[in-house]
Protein backbone atom coordinates (compact mmCIF):
# COMPACT_ATOMS: atom_id res chain seq x y z
CA UNK A 1 0.00 0.00 0.00
CA UNK A 2 1.79 3.14 -0.92
CA UNK A 3 1.15 7.00 0.68
CA UNK A 4 -1.65 7.92 -1.29
CA UNK A 5 -3.76 4.99 -0.53
CA UNK A 6 -2.48 4.89 3.03
CA UNK A 7 -3.83 8.66 4.13
CA UNK A 8 -6.62 8.00 1.46
CA UNK A 9 -8.32 5.84 3.25
CA UNK A 10 -8.48 7.29 6.30
CA UNK A 11 -9.46 10.51 4.67
CA UNK A 12 -12.45 8.85 3.46
CA UNK A 13 -13.22 8.64 7.05
CA UNK A 14 -14.32 12.73 7.08
CA UNK A 15 -17.74 11.97 5.03
CA UNK A 16 -18.96 10.35 8.49
CA UNK A 17 -16.69 12.51 10.75
CA UNK A 18 -18.45 15.63 8.07
CA UNK A 19 -21.86 13.73 8.82
CA UNK A 20 -22.14 13.33 12.31
CA UNK A 21 -21.25 17.52 12.54
CA UNK A 22 -23.56 17.91 10.28
CA UNK A 23 -26.41 16.75 12.38
CA UNK A 24 -25.41 17.43 15.87
CA UNK A 25 -24.24 21.12 15.30
CA UNK A 26 -27.83 22.67 13.13
CA UNK A 27 -29.80 20.15 15.55
CA UNK A 28 -28.29 21.50 18.73
CA UNK A 29 -28.55 24.74 16.90
CA UNK A 30 -32.02 24.74 16.65
CA UNK A 31 -33.30 22.96 19.46
CA UNK A 32 -30.34 24.98 21.88
CA UNK A 33 -32.20 28.26 20.40
CA UNK A 34 -35.73 27.48 21.00
CA UNK A 35 -34.77 26.66 24.46
CA UNK A 36 -32.94 29.86 25.03
CA UNK A 37 -36.21 31.61 23.75
CA UNK A 38 -37.69 30.20 26.40
CA UNK A 39 -35.03 30.71 29.02
CA UNK A 40 -35.33 34.53 28.14
CA UNK A 41 -38.68 35.32 27.47
CA UNK A 42 -40.47 31.88 28.36
CA UNK A 43 -41.11 33.45 32.22
CA UNK A 44 -39.97 31.84 35.66
CA UNK A 45 -41.11 28.50 35.20
CA UNK A 46 -39.82 27.82 31.71
CA UNK A 47 -36.76 29.54 32.82
CA UNK A 48 -36.29 26.69 35.97
CA UNK A 49 -36.42 23.96 33.80
CA UNK A 50 -34.01 24.63 30.62
CA UNK A 51 -31.52 25.77 33.83
CA UNK A 52 -31.86 21.85 34.83
CA UNK A 53 -31.78 20.77 30.71
CA UNK A 54 -28.90 22.63 30.41
CA UNK A 55 -27.19 21.58 33.30
CA UNK A 56 -27.71 17.91 33.42
CA UNK A 57 -26.89 18.00 30.07
CA UNK A 58 -23.39 19.69 30.20
CA UNK A 59 -22.18 17.81 33.17
CA UNK A 60 -22.65 14.08 31.15
CA UNK A 61 -19.61 13.10 29.16
CA UNK A 62 -21.13 12.70 25.91
CA UNK A 63 -19.60 9.45 25.29
CA UNK A 64 -21.17 8.34 28.23
CA UNK A 65 -24.94 9.24 26.37
CA UNK A 66 -23.30 7.86 23.13
CA UNK A 67 -23.10 4.57 25.12
CA UNK A 68 -26.68 4.65 26.48
CA UNK A 69 -28.09 6.06 24.09
CA UNK A 70 -26.46 2.85 21.83
CA UNK A 71 -26.51 0.30 23.97
CA UNK A 72 -29.22 0.92 26.51
CA UNK A 73 -31.85 2.97 24.23
CA UNK A 74 -31.16 1.69 20.40
CA UNK A 75 -32.44 -1.69 21.61
CA UNK A 76 -35.96 -0.50 21.33
CA UNK A 77 -35.93 1.72 18.97
CA UNK A 78 -33.64 0.49 16.38
CA UNK A 79 -30.24 2.81 16.18
CA UNK A 80 -27.21 3.00 14.24
CA UNK A 81 -24.50 3.44 15.72
CA UNK A 82 -23.54 7.09 13.40
CA UNK A 83 -27.32 8.07 14.32
CA UNK A 84 -27.14 7.37 18.01
CA UNK A 85 -23.61 8.92 18.03
CA UNK A 86 -24.92 12.45 16.13
CA UNK A 87 -28.01 12.62 18.62
CA UNK A 88 -26.01 12.37 21.82
CA UNK A 89 -23.54 15.01 20.42
CA UNK A 90 -26.46 17.16 19.10
CA UNK A 91 -27.71 16.77 22.83
CA UNK A 92 -25.11 18.02 24.79
CA UNK A 93 -24.15 20.58 21.90
CA UNK A 94 -27.93 22.17 22.53
CA UNK A 95 -26.95 22.35 25.89
CA UNK A 96 -23.81 24.34 25.41
CA UNK A 97 -25.65 26.59 22.31
CA UNK A 98 -28.75 27.42 24.72
CA UNK A 99 -26.07 28.92 26.87
CA UNK A 100 -24.15 30.84 23.93
CA UNK A 101 -27.85 31.78 22.47
CA UNK A 102 -28.78 32.98 25.76
CA UNK A 103 -26.03 34.83 26.84
CA UNK A 104 -26.17 36.75 23.11
CA UNK A 105 -29.99 37.59 23.48
CA UNK A 106 -29.32 38.44 27.14
CA UNK A 107 -26.41 40.85 26.33
CA UNK A 108 -28.84 42.55 23.47
CA UNK A 109 -32.00 42.51 25.23
CA UNK A 110 -33.36 45.14 28.22
CA UNK A 111 -32.88 48.60 26.78
CA UNK A 112 -33.10 47.90 23.28
CA UNK A 113 -36.54 45.65 23.76
CA UNK A 114 -37.69 48.38 26.03
CA UNK A 115 -36.82 50.94 22.40
CA UNK A 116 -38.54 48.69 20.20
CA UNK A 117 -41.27 48.39 22.56
CA UNK A 118 -41.68 52.43 22.78
CA UNK A 119 -41.88 52.57 18.95
CA UNK A 120 -45.14 50.50 19.31
CA UNK A 121 -43.61 47.04 17.78
CA UNK A 122 -45.13 44.10 19.81
CA UNK A 123 -42.55 41.85 22.52
CA UNK A 124 -42.54 39.29 19.41
CA UNK A 125 -41.25 41.35 16.85
CA UNK A 126 -38.97 43.32 19.28
CA UNK A 127 -37.74 39.99 19.45
CA UNK A 128 -37.57 38.93 15.76
CA UNK A 129 -36.34 42.59 14.16
CA UNK A 130 -34.84 44.27 17.00
CA UNK A 131 -33.26 41.40 19.52
CA UNK A 132 -32.36 38.72 17.28
CA UNK A 133 -30.48 40.42 14.46
CA UNK A 134 -27.91 41.67 17.08
CA UNK A 135 -27.76 38.24 18.95
CA UNK A 136 -26.71 36.22 15.76
CA UNK A 137 -24.13 38.45 15.32
CA UNK A 138 -22.90 38.79 19.05
CA UNK A 139 -23.29 34.54 18.91
CA UNK A 140 -21.00 33.85 15.86
CA UNK A 141 -17.76 33.91 17.86
CA UNK A 142 -18.62 31.69 20.48
CA UNK A 143 -20.71 29.51 18.07
CA UNK A 144 -17.47 29.03 15.86
CA UNK A 145 -15.93 27.80 19.39
CA UNK A 146 -18.82 25.19 19.19
CA UNK A 147 -18.59 24.46 15.77
CA UNK A 148 -14.97 22.89 16.36
CA UNK A 149 -15.75 21.22 19.16
CA UNK A 150 -18.74 19.20 18.09
CA UNK A 151 -15.94 18.57 14.78
CA UNK A 152 -13.78 17.22 17.17
CA UNK A 153 -15.96 15.33 19.16
CA UNK A 154 -17.57 13.30 16.65
CA UNK A 155 -14.40 11.43 16.64
CA UNK A 156 -16.34 9.88 19.56
CA UNK A 157 -18.37 7.50 17.15
CA UNK A 158 -15.46 5.78 16.70
CA UNK A 159 -15.91 4.10 19.80
CA UNK A 160 -19.10 2.78 18.40
CA UNK A 161 -17.26 1.50 15.23
CA UNK A 162 -18.42 4.01 12.95
CA UNK A 163 -15.79 4.10 10.32
CA UNK A 164 -14.77 7.85 10.70
CA UNK A 165 -11.36 9.68 10.92
CA UNK A 166 -9.90 8.11 14.21
CA UNK A 167 -11.75 4.80 13.33
CA UNK A 168 -9.63 4.32 10.02
CA UNK A 169 -6.39 5.65 11.47
CA UNK A 170 -6.60 2.68 14.25
CA UNK A 171 -7.54 0.61 11.83
CA UNK A 172 -4.39 1.05 9.40
CA UNK A 173 -2.06 1.85 12.12
CA UNK A 174 -2.39 -1.48 13.28
CA UNK A 175 -2.31 -3.23 10.07
CA UNK A 176 0.75 -1.38 8.69
CA UNK A 177 2.25 -0.59 12.56
CA UNK A 178 2.81 2.76 10.88
CA UNK A 179 0.56 4.14 13.88
CA UNK A 180 2.61 7.64 13.85
CA UNK A 181 1.69 8.37 9.94
CA UNK A 182 -2.23 7.37 10.93
CA UNK A 183 -2.73 9.35 13.59
CA UNK A 184 -0.42 12.31 12.27
CA UNK A 185 -2.53 11.98 9.36
CA UNK A 186 -5.95 12.10 11.25
CA UNK A 187 -4.98 14.65 13.22
CA UNK A 188 -4.33 17.04 9.98
CA UNK A 189 -7.29 16.43 8.74
CA UNK A 190 -9.10 17.25 11.95
CA UNK A 191 -7.13 19.92 12.49
CA UNK A 192 -7.94 20.87 8.21
CA UNK A 193 -11.75 20.46 8.76
CA UNK A 194 -11.83 23.06 12.23
CA UNK A 195 -9.42 25.32 10.41
CA UNK A 196 -11.87 25.64 7.35
CA UNK A 197 -14.80 26.10 9.55
CA UNK A 198 -13.28 28.67 11.56
CA UNK A 199 -12.05 30.51 9.25
CA UNK A 200 -15.65 30.68 7.07
CA UNK A 201 -17.10 31.75 10.19
CA UNK A 202 -14.55 34.34 10.83
CA UNK A 203 -15.50 35.76 7.44
CA UNK A 204 -19.17 35.28 8.28
CA UNK A 205 -18.48 37.46 11.40
CA UNK A 206 -16.63 40.12 9.48
CA UNK A 207 -19.22 40.24 6.41
CA UNK A 208 -21.86 40.91 9.38
CA UNK A 209 -20.24 43.34 11.53
CA UNK A 210 -21.81 46.37 11.87
CA UNK A 211 -20.06 49.36 10.72
CA UNK A 212 -19.14 52.35 13.35
CA UNK A 213 -16.37 54.93 13.74
CA UNK A 214 -13.14 53.90 15.32
CA UNK B 1 -61.18 75.53 26.06
CA UNK B 2 -57.56 74.02 25.94
CA UNK B 3 -57.97 70.33 25.07
CA UNK B 4 -56.07 68.09 27.50
CA UNK B 5 -54.19 65.41 25.21
CA UNK B 6 -53.07 63.38 28.56
CA UNK B 7 -54.83 63.22 31.78
CA UNK B 8 -53.17 61.66 34.74
CA UNK B 9 -55.47 61.20 37.66
CA UNK B 10 -54.19 59.79 41.46
CA UNK B 11 -50.89 57.86 39.61
CA UNK B 12 -49.18 55.65 42.01
CA UNK B 13 -46.22 53.87 41.48
CA UNK B 14 -43.98 51.72 44.09
CA UNK B 15 -41.34 49.23 43.75
CA UNK B 16 -41.81 47.06 46.80
CA UNK B 17 -42.10 49.17 49.76
CA UNK B 18 -40.28 51.91 47.79
CA UNK B 19 -42.67 54.73 46.81
CA UNK B 20 -41.73 56.19 43.24
CA UNK B 21 -44.70 58.79 43.24
CA UNK B 22 -48.01 59.28 44.95
CA UNK B 23 -51.50 60.58 43.79
CA UNK B 24 -49.87 62.20 41.03
CA UNK B 25 -52.20 64.76 39.06
CA UNK B 26 -51.06 66.10 35.61
CA UNK B 27 -52.44 67.32 32.50
CA UNK B 28 -51.38 67.89 29.27
CA UNK B 29 -52.93 70.27 26.83
CA UNK B 30 -52.35 69.71 23.14
CA UNK B 31 -49.79 72.18 22.03
CA UNK B 32 -48.16 72.32 25.30
CA UNK B 33 -44.83 72.02 26.59
CA UNK B 34 -44.61 70.84 29.60
CA UNK B 35 -41.19 70.39 31.70
CA UNK B 36 -40.48 68.64 34.18
CA UNK B 37 -37.50 69.40 36.69
CA UNK B 38 -36.36 67.51 40.34
CA UNK B 39 -33.78 66.05 41.48
CA UNK B 40 -33.03 62.57 40.26
CA UNK B 41 -34.58 59.78 41.78
CA UNK B 42 -37.65 61.45 42.13
CA UNK B 43 -39.57 59.36 40.05
CA UNK B 44 -39.65 61.43 36.95
CA UNK B 45 -38.07 58.95 34.74
CA UNK B 46 -40.78 56.30 36.07
CA UNK B 47 -43.56 58.44 35.41
CA UNK B 48 -42.34 58.73 31.45
CA UNK B 49 -42.49 54.80 31.52
CA UNK B 50 -45.58 54.73 33.05
CA UNK B 51 -47.68 57.14 30.85
CA UNK B 52 -46.07 54.30 27.35
CA UNK B 53 -46.96 51.70 29.70
CA UNK B 54 -43.35 50.71 29.51
CA UNK B 55 -43.87 50.51 33.43
CA UNK B 56 -47.99 49.40 34.87
CA UNK B 57 -48.53 52.14 37.54
CA UNK B 58 -50.46 50.61 40.87
CA UNK B 59 -53.02 53.05 40.68
CA UNK B 60 -54.24 55.56 39.02
CA UNK B 61 -55.59 56.47 35.93
CA UNK B 62 -53.94 58.08 32.58
CA UNK B 63 -56.07 59.33 29.64
CA UNK B 64 -54.83 59.41 26.24
CA UNK B 65 -57.46 61.89 24.31
CA UNK B 66 -60.39 60.14 25.94
CA UNK B 67 -59.13 56.52 26.27
CA UNK B 68 -58.08 55.73 29.13
CA UNK B 69 -55.33 53.41 28.77
CA UNK B 70 -54.73 52.47 32.29
CA UNK B 71 -57.90 50.63 31.87
CA UNK B 72 -57.62 46.19 31.82
CA UNK B 73 -57.36 45.16 28.31
CA UNK B 74 -55.96 48.34 26.67
CA UNK B 75 -53.83 46.80 23.24
CA UNK B 76 -50.39 48.59 24.55
CA UNK B 77 -48.89 48.44 21.51
CA UNK B 78 -51.90 50.34 19.74
CA UNK B 79 -50.97 52.81 22.26
CA UNK B 80 -47.16 53.31 22.54
CA UNK B 81 -47.78 54.30 18.73
CA UNK B 82 -49.50 57.57 19.70
CA UNK B 83 -46.87 57.99 22.01
CA UNK B 84 -43.49 58.84 20.74
CA UNK B 85 -40.44 58.27 23.61
CA UNK B 86 -37.29 59.48 23.28
CA UNK B 87 -34.60 58.37 25.59
CA UNK B 88 -31.39 59.63 27.73
CA UNK B 89 -29.12 57.05 25.63
CA UNK B 90 -31.08 57.25 22.39
CA UNK B 91 -31.43 53.47 22.14
CA UNK B 92 -31.31 53.30 18.53
CA UNK B 93 -31.65 50.32 16.91
CA UNK B 94 -27.87 49.60 16.48
CA UNK B 95 -28.10 47.06 13.82
CA UNK B 96 -30.47 49.77 11.93
CA UNK B 97 -28.95 52.48 9.54
CA UNK B 98 -30.32 55.72 10.71
CA UNK B 99 -33.27 55.15 7.88
CA UNK B 100 -33.36 51.92 9.01
CA UNK B 101 -34.18 52.88 12.36
CA UNK B 102 -37.10 55.47 11.82
CA UNK B 103 -38.60 53.25 9.26
CA UNK B 104 -39.02 50.26 11.58
CA UNK B 105 -41.97 51.32 12.80
CA UNK B 106 -43.94 52.16 9.65
CA UNK B 107 -43.47 49.14 7.96
CA UNK B 108 -43.80 46.92 10.90
CA UNK B 109 -46.23 48.58 12.92
CA UNK B 110 -48.19 51.04 10.07
CA UNK B 111 -47.26 48.53 7.67
CA UNK B 112 -46.40 50.95 5.38
CA UNK B 113 -44.96 50.27 1.77
CA UNK B 114 -41.80 49.80 1.40
CA UNK B 115 -41.62 52.87 -0.40
CA UNK B 116 -43.89 55.14 1.31
CA UNK B 117 -41.54 54.22 4.58
CA UNK B 118 -38.38 55.51 3.06
CA UNK B 119 -40.67 58.60 2.00
CA UNK B 120 -41.89 59.18 5.67
CA UNK B 121 -38.63 58.21 7.39
CA UNK B 122 -36.80 60.77 4.91
CA UNK B 123 -38.58 63.41 5.83
CA UNK B 124 -38.69 62.82 9.25
CA UNK B 125 -34.95 63.09 8.55
CA UNK B 126 -34.91 65.82 7.21
CA UNK B 127 -37.03 67.55 9.96
CA UNK B 128 -34.03 66.74 12.52
CA UNK B 129 -31.41 67.56 9.95
CA UNK B 130 -30.09 64.09 9.09
CA UNK B 131 -31.04 63.70 5.31
CA UNK B 132 -27.35 63.09 4.64
CA UNK B 133 -26.92 60.83 7.60
CA UNK B 134 -29.44 58.47 6.34
CA UNK B 135 -27.12 55.32 5.68
CA UNK B 136 -24.87 55.66 8.96
CA UNK B 137 -25.43 53.11 11.35
CA UNK B 138 -25.79 54.75 15.26
CA UNK B 139 -22.00 53.63 15.43
CA UNK B 140 -20.81 56.07 12.56
CA UNK B 141 -23.01 59.15 14.33
CA UNK B 142 -22.20 61.75 16.67
CA UNK B 143 -24.52 61.35 20.64
CA UNK B 144 -26.66 64.28 19.35
CA UNK B 145 -27.24 63.06 15.81
CA UNK B 146 -27.84 59.51 17.29
CA UNK B 147 -30.77 61.34 19.47
CA UNK B 148 -31.74 63.33 16.49
CA UNK B 149 -32.00 60.07 14.82
CA UNK B 150 -34.07 58.99 17.90
CA UNK B 151 -36.41 62.14 18.06
CA UNK B 152 -36.88 61.22 14.20
CA UNK B 153 -38.06 57.63 14.88
CA UNK B 154 -40.73 58.75 17.60
CA UNK B 155 -41.86 61.28 15.50
CA UNK B 156 -42.36 59.14 12.65
CA UNK B 157 -45.48 57.47 14.13
CA UNK B 158 -47.19 60.67 14.39
CA UNK B 159 -47.57 60.78 17.86
CA UNK B 160 -50.13 62.58 19.84
CA UNK B 161 -47.83 63.24 22.47
CA UNK B 162 -43.76 62.59 22.88
CA UNK B 163 -42.22 61.98 26.01
CA UNK B 164 -38.14 62.91 26.63
CA UNK B 165 -36.51 61.34 29.31
CA UNK B 166 -33.78 63.68 29.85
CA UNK B 167 -32.57 63.80 26.08
CA UNK B 168 -29.69 65.71 26.40
CA UNK B 169 -27.98 64.43 30.02
CA UNK B 170 -25.69 62.11 27.86
CA UNK B 171 -24.24 64.52 25.27
CA UNK B 172 -21.16 66.40 25.78
CA UNK B 173 -22.05 69.97 26.27
CA UNK B 174 -21.60 71.19 22.31
CA UNK B 175 -23.80 68.47 21.31
CA UNK B 176 -26.64 69.41 23.37
CA UNK B 177 -27.73 72.41 21.02
CA UNK B 178 -28.48 70.79 18.25
CA UNK B 179 -30.71 68.37 20.08
CA UNK B 180 -32.60 71.35 22.07
CA UNK B 181 -32.84 73.24 18.94
CA UNK B 182 -34.88 70.34 16.93
CA UNK B 183 -36.82 70.29 20.54
CA UNK B 184 -37.64 73.83 20.05
CA UNK B 185 -38.67 73.80 16.47
CA UNK B 186 -40.97 70.70 17.35
CA UNK B 187 -42.59 72.80 19.56
CA UNK B 188 -43.22 75.77 17.67
CA UNK B 189 -45.07 73.67 15.20
CA UNK B 190 -47.22 72.93 18.23
CA UNK B 191 -46.50 69.22 19.00
CA UNK B 192 -47.01 68.54 22.45
CA UNK B 193 -44.52 67.61 24.89
CA UNK B 194 -43.54 66.39 28.00
CA UNK B 195 -39.87 66.66 28.88
CA UNK B 196 -37.67 65.88 31.66
CA UNK B 197 -34.79 67.78 31.58
CA UNK B 198 -32.00 69.86 33.79
CA UNK B 199 -31.65 72.34 30.83
CA UNK B 200 -33.06 75.54 32.54
CA UNK B 201 -32.29 77.80 29.08
CA UNK B 202 -34.79 75.69 27.12
CA UNK B 203 -37.65 75.26 29.91
CA UNK B 204 -37.50 79.09 30.51
CA UNK B 205 -38.11 80.06 26.61
CA UNK B 206 -40.25 77.08 25.17
CA UNK B 207 -42.11 75.32 28.00
CA UNK B 208 -45.26 76.83 28.76
CA UNK B 209 -45.47 74.99 32.22
CA UNK B 210 -42.54 73.58 34.63
CA UNK B 211 -43.77 71.35 36.71
CA UNK B 212 -41.08 70.80 39.87
CA UNK B 213 -41.38 67.27 40.82
CA UNK B 214 -39.10 66.07 44.42
CA UNK B 215 -39.31 62.54 46.43
CA UNK B 216 -42.56 61.85 44.33
CA UNK B 217 -44.77 64.75 44.49
CA UNK B 218 -45.22 67.69 42.63
CA UNK B 219 -44.26 70.94 44.58
CA UNK B 220 -45.00 73.27 42.52
CA UNK B 221 -46.46 73.74 39.23
CA UNK B 222 -47.05 77.24 36.53
CA UNK B 223 -45.38 79.31 33.73
CA UNK B 224 -41.91 80.07 34.16
CA UNK B 225 -42.31 83.19 34.40
CA UNK B 226 -44.18 82.68 38.30
CA UNK B 227 -41.71 79.56 38.64
CA UNK B 228 -38.06 81.21 37.87
CA UNK B 229 -39.26 85.06 39.46
CA UNK B 230 -42.05 84.14 41.79
CA UNK B 231 -42.07 80.69 43.42
CA UNK B 232 -44.63 80.13 45.89
CA UNK B 233 -42.40 77.51 48.19
CA UNK B 234 -38.69 78.25 49.16
CA UNK B 235 -37.98 75.04 48.18
CA UNK B 236 -38.54 75.15 44.31
CA UNK B 237 -36.92 78.72 44.42
CA UNK B 238 -33.56 76.97 46.00
CA UNK B 239 -34.23 74.09 43.45
CA UNK B 240 -34.05 76.55 40.45
CA UNK B 241 -31.27 78.50 41.46
CA UNK B 242 -28.89 75.66 42.50
CA UNK B 243 -29.79 74.34 38.80
CA UNK B 244 -29.78 77.47 37.00
CA UNK B 245 -26.15 78.05 38.78
CA UNK B 246 -24.47 74.47 37.95
CA UNK B 247 -26.05 74.54 34.32
CA UNK B 248 -25.67 78.44 33.58
CA UNK B 249 -22.14 77.93 33.69
CA UNK B 250 -21.93 74.56 31.60
CA UNK B 251 -23.64 76.65 29.11
CA UNK B 252 -21.36 79.02 29.58
CA UNK B 253 -18.57 76.77 29.06
CA UNK B 254 -19.64 75.24 26.05
CA UNK B 255 -20.90 78.33 24.02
Amino acid sequence: MDFGQFVSYIASGTVFTVGVTLIALPSGLLVGSILALLYVYGGKTAARVMKVYSTIFRGIPPIVLLFILFFAVSKGINLSAFWAGSLSLGMVSSAYQMEIVRGSLLSVSGDQLMAARAVGLSRLQAIRYVVLPQAVRLAIPPWSNEAAIIIKDSSLVYALGVPEILRRAQLIGASSQRYLLAYLSAAIIYFLLVFATTRLLELLENKLTIPSNP
Amino acid sequence: MPKPILTIKNLTKTYGKNVIFQNLDLTVNEGNTIVIIGPSGTGKSTLLRCINLLTRPNSGQIWLDDLEITAKGTDEDQVRQHIGMVFQNFLLFNHLTALGNVKLGLTKVKHMSEEAATQKAMHELSRVGLADRANHYPGQLSGGQQQRVGIARALAMDPRVMLFDEPTSALDPELIGEVLEVMRQLALEGMTMLVVTHEMGFAREVADRIVFMEKGYIVEEGSPDEMFNHPKFDRTREFLWKITELYGKKEKEAK
